[in-house]
């Protein structure tokens, strides 16, 4: 594997490859030494033009769990707010001599052209509207986990999707990595907030919550991002609850243990209640922990062999 | 493992040239049998002893030896899976290794841990292994069983428990096959053909 860029870009037999690694690395977890000397001597720059705690500091975990070197850089207090573009700012970093580039950007895409500027691997971790496909490693490998263990757990599984499908990198994310393992994903949003091309995903799709909810076997809620909204797409927060939320009384209408997860950060009381965050069967910060040995399985894939020259 | 040119987990397809075989079943039962008494006899019993078998193939030898401990001494030691791939000094030269599974199901800490691999050559899976041991925890003392020592040591490694001593020339190879992993069991030289044949330095660990 030369960068992830895409959910798009992993057959089964990929992902089955980085969930089976992360559960060794998973293990690393728990121990009292949390090192392996994988990646010693190898430097990894996590790049974010975007804000973002858990993810970079879910990165930055990981690499230096691996013993590699690892550098953060943010927009904010660097020459990017004094007006460098990302070709500049790109080709300065990798002039210092890294070996994997994190990247996360605002725009759709920028990740893929970041590979033709520099040598070293790249990960896409979160560009615009587009992917985040560590973040559909993580969630497979919590409800692998949750499903019984093996890949072939997922076959037929009903997984709805719930929210803002329109700005969501980890829907699309999430869907192309779901069906390539044999799950079916389902899409719950009100129109304003289902992208128009939907059709084209090839999934079940509907704006009825209600409806969807005592069929599946997870329900992933996904975060209203007020920031990429410039208003307009539903009247208020509050009806926004009414229709689209996860709250209490919904979740007496799910079958006993479906795992509810979200990507976080979660908006407690606008896509989900504190009920739901907190139920026994919600699996927010297994997802999380999830998330460093995914990431670790990435890095060791990406950096953990020969250069390629 | 310790002389397998491929990476863990995949199979060797290359013609292995002409065969000899110097240990059958019977013979590698009667040094595991050997080996377990010493283990017993060199710890002064069964007490605190942890078999980490160094995958692939040393883990069912050391699911062996733990079953002739067994019928010795009538304990059942634990015996775990301690993958070295992580820690191997040629990662950097090969394509990425997949990484095998370590479980150490007893903790270490405190015990006398018996590593356990098929092949004993350059002793550079053996370093590996004590590193990775150490990120587990301290273990109280640390012994080395081997079923085949075929010497061309590079590292200042010594094996405690020695099923057979081999001496071999550096162009040959050792395989052992076990029932488990290879569906025969058996030690067998092989002399590979010369534009076939791995060089000295992939052969060295």
């Amino acid at each position: 594997m030369r960068h992830l860029l895409s959910s798009a870009d992993l057959e089964p037999d990929d992902v089955t490859a980085i969930l089976d690694l992360a559960e060794e690395m998973a293990d690393v977890q728990h121990r009292s030494i949390k090192k392996l000397p994988a990646l010693r001597g190898r430097t990894v720059v996590n790049l974010f033009f975007e804000d973002s705690t858990r993810t970079r500091s879910s990165f930055e975990i990981a690499g230096k769990w691996l013993s590699a070197d690892v550098i953060n850089i943010s927009a904010k207090g660097s020459s990017v707010s004094k007006g460098e573009s990302l070709r500049d700012t790109v080709l300065t970093v990798a002039a210092m001599g890294v070996d994997a580039l994190v990247i996360r950007h605002m725009t759709s895409g920028a990740p893929q052209q970041v590979t033709g500027w520099i040598d070293a691997h790249v990960v896409n971790a979160g560009d615009g509207t587009h992917e985040h496909p560590t973040q559909a490693l993580l969630d497979a490998f919590t409800l692998r986990r949750h499903f019984g263990g093996d890949t072939g757990s997922f076959a037929n599984r009903r997984i709805a999707i719930v929210g803002d499908i329109t700005h969501s990198r980890v829907a699309r994310s999430n869907v192309l990595l779901l069906k390539k393992l044999g799950a079916l994903p389902v899409l719950v949003a009100p129109p304003t907030l289902m992208p128009s091309g939907v059709d084209s995903w090839d999934c079940e799709v509907s704006a009825d919550l209600d409806a969807v909810l005592g069929g599946v076997d997870a329900v992933m809620m996904l975060r209203v991002q007020r920031e990429r909204m410039s208003g307009g797409y539903f009247p208020t927060p509050r009806e926004y609850t009414i229709g689209y939320g996860l709250t209490r009384d919904r979740l007496t209408a799910l079958k006993p243990g479906t795992a509810i997860c979200h990507p976080g950060p979660m908006n407690r009381g606008l896509e989900i209640s504190a009920d739901a965050a907190d139920a026994a069967n919600s699996l927010v910060l297994d997802q999380v922990t999830a998330g460093v040995a995914v990431r670790m399985s990435v890095l060791y894939q990406l950096l953990g062999g020969e250069d390629e020259s | 493992m310790a002389d397998s040119t491929s990476p863990p987990g995949t199979a060797d397809t290359s013609d292995p040239g002409p065969q000899r075989v110097v240990l059958d079943a019977e013979d590698i039962s009667r040094a595991l049998t050997r080996m377990a008494h010493q283990i017993l006899e060199t710890n002064r019993g069964a007490q605190g002893l942890v078999l980490a078998g160094i995958p692939r193939r040393g883990v069912p030898l050391a699911e062996r030896l733990a079953t002739a401990i067994e019928a010795a001494e009538g304990v059942r030691i634990p015996v775990g899976a301690l993958d070295i791939t992580m820690y191997r000094d040629d990662l950097r030269s090969h394509p990425t290794r997949p990484v095998g599974h370590t479980r150490m199901p007893a903790g270490v800490d405190d015990a006398v841990v018996v590593l356990v691999d098929d092949v004993l050559m350059s002793g550079r899976s053996v370093r590996a292994a004590l590193d990775a041991l150490g990120d587990l925890g301290r273990p109280r003392a640390v012994r080395l069983a081997v079923l085949v020592d075929r010497g061309h040591r590079q590292l200042p490694i010594r094996a405690d428990h020695v099923g057979k001593n081999l001496p071999t020339s550096a162009d040959e190879r050792v395989l052992v096959r076990l029932e488990e992993t290879d569906g025969s069991t058996e030690v067998v030289i092989t002399k590979p053909a010369p534009e076939s044949g791995s060089s000295p330095q992939e052969a060295s660990l």
